[in-house]
């Protein structure tokens, strides 16, 4: 069914009983091409661009939940590419050109809004650092913009200038950054996987990999084996406890990191808003809530809730730069699961074990990379080697000495 | 969260910095045959179990003890603490 | 004008309190709400739906509400969707409603509701696609717009916030009957209790119902009982304070309203965040009403029935003159006896139960009937029944049944387990360490069984506290049962039946929803919205999954249920910052000379905690740059005096100090003399370049080592932890002593000469006291210091270190010693310049992503020992010959200024990452060599000296040609600091 003005108008008249389920629910073949564990926005996105750009669609996603009960529900639905590292740089800029095409691309409305993200500098290091990273995007070509403290009082001047402990010397801003309508990414992709013949199998968890002579023949699920060529895990925040399945450890820790909502309230916020000198980051939906968040808790966790030292330093964050938010009323709080890796980037990758592969450490940056996770997993399921953007997320980066470390905060998860 | 020190009782965990993986005691010999292998799973690879879980912090704001806490990380139950010094020694740690 | 209140309200209508809505005055009296004041003024319709802009009233009584959202105050401590259900009315309050465009009654944007066909559920997911310029542009803007609540001021909060800590045995959250019971045994047995309860008047709904306790009121008995609880030393009574959060292993966090019933704050902090640590806790919060389905059930005088009690018992308001009672339980009818026995006329109570006989004198009555539709727009003016029978109401109380207020019991995502008997979700799965539920909030919905269950679960946490209970027996109370039969929505209703009503979900959303394949719970809650309001669903939720379970044809336990997250009810951001902020946002760190700095002129930076000077400007100078200029000259042509207290300083003694230091830096340390000191290199133990500093030999056993100022504090810890738990048997002692010394470089030509002034007796020629050499000495006869001949800046110079509480006099002296020479104060930039014309790495260099290497100090890395960081160092990639080196560089155009973050590119080839050849990472003008000067890395660095190369800042639209250099760039032969 094609999403259009008219079909709703065509709906709208005739009571709205014309919609159609979103996907079908199918019940599990024995054998597929592939099996993508985990029915997240990663998952169902590489499920996507496996039948779309590759003509892949023998393909099923298990999801051990509702479809898009990972991190694609819980986050702060952010999107950027103002990454420094050569390794990462052009992959996040592959994701958000990504982004711009995606809703005429699958026919879904994600609220793709390029409102621009504005990272405050309070030090002239930080500013050179910022500089740095501003040249990088631009030779990537992305878009960056240095501004000094004049330019980002005319973006934000409701920003403390005056009165900060860590006063606002300037920023770099990212004009096609914005937000996306988190929850709509992972629809969009299921209905545009499903209606290429993709199954999409709820309630479905993987308990265990078929594995013969060190390769990998399947999947073992609460619903029976299934067959694959190829078997995809995609199921950060889960990912130590899924290939443990395999007898893989990895080099990943789960974290959690809590995120707020405020209650709704008219436009105030103009795009993203990160401050510089402690935890915080900002937005504004589109439905009016104020959506922030900040550090992760810290400790290692597999519980979806944080503890309230963190909620206090996030909205001491906030006070620090944007003291009108105080009568804002902080609507709810929630925790999500990540899997922080040693060096704060990801992995796209084949395993040592044939036919098992791996796609994971997303740290809390996962959802930006939602199109680019999963158009460079299709491609290296597809062809067999990394795509060009992609080539430095190898999980044998540490043994090489090549860490990806946007922060320089060295082999410690919890600090990036 | 309230860790229970050994030394001065229940504390808040705000008051403590954690680091991670208890098994960062076990620091291989750098001089041994094979030390680099040795080092990348010392550094990088990390048991990340869903349950029980042995874990450093430190008492930063605090009397700057290191403790070894187990602590299960479905339910963040926190079954015991001990000085991380007597519990290097215990596995072997010396000088 | 205020109508005249019923008898035995439990307001002061003896005093008159004033206030404004919508700029026309009104009145109300101490112990109203706003909304109950409203009422008494006749306004019915408060508010405007958040998507259909539909009209709307008052629905609820309490923290549950969704409709009655109004801005509370003006200018800057204007306040957003604030529920006038629970705003206290105060003398001088202003209120006005939000969310419309034009008047309350005339609300532009109502022209939405037409539109509704078109407006179902998740209809904006498939359009406004096309063409895609026009979403940011045009459709984005307009939907943003017509969405969020209420407004902001866009000014900084005036007021002031606070945080708090408390302990107890027992935390009781909610002061109904069971809480009150509760608090009452738990207190006669000795626990130390706390009792919270969100309203201003404890009671619950001892307050809003007619209920009788012995031989007297609920009310009375509750406040009868609050006097009791106030005497006794071990329990607190916190009123207005609701608990909002439950955390790991017993902390509750619980927000006090100090002043927000007040006209203002008078500087007191408006609201207190407390953070509870509770031995046990007992969930007694009571349930919230939830209403049915059926056609135009949102129309302003449409009310929970639980709510009409309220207004008409504790309020004393009518909120109708004709009430009609829509029911599927017993609440409905004590509803209606409750009208009538304070003379409101009652027009109709439809039970939708079949086969009841009850009746009420002069009241009709419908069993098994239902309501189709209702009518009046602004103001409910009759309702139809099923069978077209229309009865005239302006009120409609509704009552579908009560839901426990487990909410705070799933904050560790316990799933809530429903109860058959009384039709609710009560707790269940993992709950808050310690934590039970008694009364309603357990699904317990009669008052004896309530006290009764309040009591005994009390009893039982004091005998499990090693107190023995409390045996009063508590007084008589009525116990009917409570009957429901659940009936959730009017499936015979044509026109729209709200379930949420902030976010406008109607039934007919919920079937699409389910049709279109969101049969989840949480995909039903994200599809339509349902729940995600401002009151998280509390009157809506229950409503909304059960009828999804009737569309998809399964029970309701099958269907499953959504968690509540924290905040129990919204929470000002202020609140959780508290005082951390402004000024105040972190501690602020002042070094020893800084009265004496800020005599003499100096501006400062921040420094992590620290505050430092930047430069000490003299009249007549221009800009900071003469005045750096200057302090970079005189030094190096003289005595520059510059405070470096902020270096982290560890002391470490013991017979094992030299091997631990030795496996702690990665070049050699065992061979150290006493009296020596040596620049040593940390590196984390994945190899790359941590912190750099000195450490100094004082004698056999005892080591004094310095950290860079941003590392003072992580390099202590990992000393901790080596000492601890990698070597916990070596002879060694750690201590931070950065607080206890105030040091101060002393740099130039002429610090021999200065320092000989200053230092008791003591040779400090170069053969007596040599380049790295160090001593404990006196200063100006007798005062304990200690002196490093170290050099930052690449001058003779020398550290000298004082006790913290001589530090101030110790610069005043140094000062008035070295008039004669000239001696000059110099602060952070011209440090900065120093170090840059010396290649000296600092942080910009030192950011955690460089090497050993790559700094050029590789040779430094011992590989005869094994120190932290050593093995991993070695890998393949760490150590390619072409990899990036530190580098000086200058502009081939003398005169051009360099800016710090340029990428660095080689002439000719494309200006692309892929080409990327390193970047520039500090620059400074150099007084010394008259021209700007960087320092940066660069691929094959060490072996380019030499090469013009391009530094490529587009960022800034600039391109410039630059020389690379060695980084050592003054004085490269070191000859000055051996002087």
């Amino acid at each position: 069914m094609r999403y259009s003005a008219l079909k709703i108008l065509a709906e709208g008249l005739t009571g709205n009983r014309g919609w159609k389920p979103v996907w079908r629910t199918p019940e599990p073949k024995a054998e597929y091409d592939v099996v993508i564990v985990g029915g997240g926005g990663h998952g169902l996105a590489t499920a996507y661009y496996l039948a779309k750009e590759f003509g892949i669609t023998n393909v099923a996603v298990l999801e051990k939940g509702w479809l898009g009960s990972g991190n694609i529900g819980r986050n702060t639905t952010i999107i950027r590419s103002n990454y420094l590292l050569e390794g990462n740089q052009p992959f996040y800029e592959l994701s958000l050109k990504l982004w711009e095409g995606l809703e005429q691309d699958f026919n879904y409305n994600a609220m793709v809004s390029q409102r621009g993200v504005l990272n405050l500098a309070h030090s002239d290091a930080q500013r050179d650092a910022y500089a740095r990273r501003g040249n990088a995007m631009i030779l990537s070509g992305a878009d960056a913009v240095l501004l000094d403290r004049a330019g980002v009082r005319k973006l934000a001047p409701f920003l403390d200038f005056e009165n900060g402990r860590f006063p606002i010397q300037g920023g770099l801003w990212q004009p096609r950054g914005g937000t996306v309508r988190h929850d709509a990414v992972a629809w969009g992709f299921a209905r545009g996987a499903d209606s290429r013949g993709v199954d999409i199998i709820q309630n479905c968890e993987v308990t265990g990999f078929t594995m013969q002579g060190g390769a990998c023949l399947g999947v073992e699920t609460s619903r029976g084996a299934i067959r694959a060529k190829q078997v995809a895990v995609c199921v950060a925040g889960s990912s130590s406890r899924v290939m443990g399945l395999a007898g893989m450890r990895l080099p990943i820790e789960s974290h959690v990191l809590q995120a707020f909502v405020s209650e709704g309230l008219k436009p105030v916020i103009p795009g993203v808003i990160t401050f510089g000198a402690g935890h915080f980051y900002i937005s504004q939906s589109d439905k009016g809530g104020l959506v922030f968040g900040g550090d992760i808790d810290g400790y290692n966790t597999y519980a979806q809730r944080g503890n309230l030292p963190v909620v206090e330093d996030v909205c001491e964050g906030g006070m620090a730069v944007m003291p009108m938010i105080g009568r804002a009323r902080l609507l709810r709080m929630w925790g999500g699961v990540m899997d922080m890796s040693m060096d704060g980037s990801p992995f796209i990758d084949r395993t040592g074990i044939e036919g098992l592969y791996f796609n994971g450490g997303w740290c809390y940056g996962g959802f930006k990379a939602t199109p680019a996770s999963g158009f460079c997993y299709a491609h290296l399921l597809a062809t067999g080697g990394p795509h060009d953007t992609a080539a430095a997320y190898r999980l044998d980066r540490f043994r090489r000495g090549a860490p990806i470390d946007e922060k320089g905060a060295g082999a410690q998860p919890n600090l990036h | 969260m309230i860790i229970d020190h050994p030394l001065l009782g229940p504390r808040d965990a705000a008051e403590f910095t954690v680091l991670g993986d208890a098994a960062l005691i076990h620091r291989p010999d750098g001089m041994a045959e094979g030390a680099e292998a040795a080092f990348h799973d010392y550094v990088y690879l990390r048991d990340n179990p869903a349950g029980l879980h042995r874990e450093l912090w430190y008492h930063e704001q605090g009397d700057r003890s290191w403790l070894v806490v187990t602590r299960n990380t479905l339910t963040h139950e926190i079954t015991e603490v001990a000085l991380a010094r007597d519990v290097a020694r215990a596995e072997g740690r010396s000088r | 004008m205020s109508a005249p209140r019923l008898p035995g309200a439990l307001v002061d209508t003896g005093e008159t309190l004033k206030f404004t809505w919508n700029g026309r005055q009104m009145s109300g009296h101490p112990g109203d709400t706003l909304a109950s004041a409203l009422l008494a003024n006749g306004q019915r319709l408060v508010a405007r739906s958040f998507k259909y802009h539909r009209p709307r009233g008052i629905f609820s009584a309490g923290s549950e509400e969704p409709n009655a959202l109004v801005q509370l105050r003006r200018g800057a401590a204007q306040e957003p969707n604030t529920r006038a259900t629970v705003a206290e009315l105060f003398d001088g309050l202003h209120a006005s409603s939000q969310n419309h465009r034009g008047s309350l009654n005339h609300d532009l944007l109502a022209v939405n509701d037409l539109m509704a066909p078109f407006f179902s559920a998740g209809f904006y997911y498939k359009t406004f696609m096309w063409p895609a310029k026009f979403w940011e542009k045009l459709y984005e803007p307009l939907i943003r717009n017509a969405a969020g609540l209420g407004r902001l001021s866009g000014q900084e909060d005036p007021d002031s916030y606070d945080h708090g800590f408390l302990h107890c045995d027992l935390l009781i959250i909610g002061a109904g009957p069971a809480g009150l019971a509760a608090a009452l045994a738990a207190g006669r047995a000795g626990l130390r209790v706390i009792l919270a309860d969100e309203d201003f008047r404890m009671g619950g709904r001892l307050n809003e119902e007619s209920y009788s306790i012995g031989d007297r009121s609920g009310a009375d008995w509750a406040a009868t009982a609050c006097a009791e609880l106030s005497a006794m030393a071990l329990v607190r009574l916190m009123t207005r304070t609701t608990v909002q959060g439950a955390y790991d292993h017993g902390i509750y966090s619980a927000l006090e309203r100090c002043t927000d019933h007040l006209a203002d704050s008078s500087g007191k902090p408006r609201q207190v965040l407390w953070r509870i640590y509770a031995r046990r806790a007992l969930l007694c919060a009571g349930a919230t009403e939830r209403s049915i389905a059926f056609g135009n059930n949102d129309r302003p005088g449409i009310m929970l029935a639980g709510a009409v009690r309220a207004y008409v018992n504790r309020f004393g308001v009518a909120p109708g003159r004709k009430v009609a009672v829509f029911t599927n339980n017993d609440d409905g009818w004590r509803t209606a006896t409750d009208l009538l026995a304070k003379g409101v006329r009652v027009t109709a109570v439809i039970d939708t139960r079949k086969g009841g006989t009850r009746d009420l004198d002069g009241v009709r009555v419908d069993h098994g009937r239902q309501i189709l539709d209702t009518s009046g727009r602004k103001d409910l003016k009759s309702i139809t029944m099923d069978g077209g029978i229309r009865v005239e109401a302006d009120c409609l109380a509704v009552s579908g049944g009560w839901s426990p207020n487990v909410h705070i019991s799933s904050h560790m995502r316990g799933r809530p387990r429903w109860r058959e008997d009384t039709a609710g979700f009560v707790t269940g799965g993992e709950l808050p360490w310690g934590l039970s539920a008694a009364g309603a909030a357990n699904g317990t919905l009669t008052l004896a069984a309530a006290l009764g269950e309040g009591q005994a679960t009390a009893n039982r946490i004091a005998e499990d506290l090693g107190h023995a209970p409390d045996r009063t027996p508590l007084p008589r109370a009525e116990d009917e049962p409570f009957q429901i039969t659940p009936f959730w929505h009017v499936t015979a209703s044509t026109a729209r039946a709200f379930v949420d009503l902030q976010n406008d979900v109607t039934t007919k959303d919920i079937a699409q929803s389910h049709r279109e394949g969101f049969g989840a719970v949480e995909h039903l809650k994200r599809y339509t919205t349902l729940g995600m309001a401002t009151d998280q669903g509390k009157t809506s939720n229950v409503l909304g999954l059960a009828i999804l379970a009737e569309v998809s044809g399964r029970t309701i336990p099958e269907t499953g249920t959504t968690i509540f997250r924290p905040p129990y009810t919204p929470v000002a951001i202020g609140a959780y910052a508290g005082r951390a902020r402004g000024r105040d946002f972190r501690p602020t760190r002042l070094t020893p000379s800084h009265a004496w700095a800020l005599e003499n002129g100096a501006s400062f930076t921040e420094s992590g905690p620290w505050m430092r000077a930047e430069w000490f400007a003299r009249p007549g100078e221009q800009g900071w740059r003469d005045s750096v200029d200057r302090e970079v000259r005189m030094t190096r042509a003289g005595v520059g005096v510059c405070d470096v207290t902020t270096l982290g300083k560890i002391d470490i003694q013991g017979r094992d100090a030299a091997a631990f230091l030795n496996r702690i830096y990665a070049n050699p340390f065992l061979k150290l003399p006493v009296g020596k000191v040596r620049y040593g290199l940390m590196l984390r133990e994945d190899g790359f370049a941590d912190d750099d500093g000195t450490t100094a030999r004082l004698s056999e056993t005892h080591y004094v080592m310095t950290t860079t100022t941003a590392n003072a504090v992580p390099v202590f810890r990992r000393l901790e932890f080596a000492r601890q738990c990698l070597w916990p048997d070596l002879d060694v002692h750690l201590i931070s002593t950065t607080d206890a010394w105030a040091q101060f470089a002393v740099a130039g030509p002429n610090s021999r000469a200065l320092l000989s002034r200053v230092v008791d007796d003591m040779d400090l020629s170069n053969d007596a006291f040599p380049f790295m050499a160090c001593a404990e000495v006196t200063v100006f006869g007798g005062t304990p210091a200690r002196l490093f001949r170290i050099s930052f800046s690449g001058e003779l110079a020398y550290e000298i270190a004082v006790p913290s509480r001589y530090g101030d006099a110790m610069i005043r002296a140094l000062m008035q010693v070295g008039k004669d020479l000239d001696v000059v104060p110099y602060g952070l930039e011209a440090l900065g310049v120093m170090r840059i014309e010396k290649g000296h790495a600092a942080g910009n260099e030192l950011n955690g992503q460089t090497t050993a290497q790559m700094l050029g100090l590789g040779g430094m890395v011992s590989q005869k020992k094994d120190a932290i960081g050593t093995v991993l160092s070695q890998r393949e990639e760490m150590t390619r010959d072409d990899g990036l080196r530190l580098v000086g560089l200058r502009p081939l155009e003398r005169s051009e200024k360099l800016s710090a973050g340029a990428h660095l590119l080689n002439p000719g080839d494309p200006q692309d990452m892929a080409h990327d050849q390193g970047w520039i990472s500090s620059v400074a003008w150099s007084p010394t060599l008259s021209h700007a000067i960087a320092l940066g890395f660069l691929k094959n660095g060490a072996a380019r000296h030499g090469e013009v190369i391009l530094a490529h800042d587009p960022l800034r639209g600039r391109s410039q040609k630059v020389e690379v250099t060695s980084p050592h760039m003054v004085d490269p032969e070191g000859t000055r600091q051996r002087g």
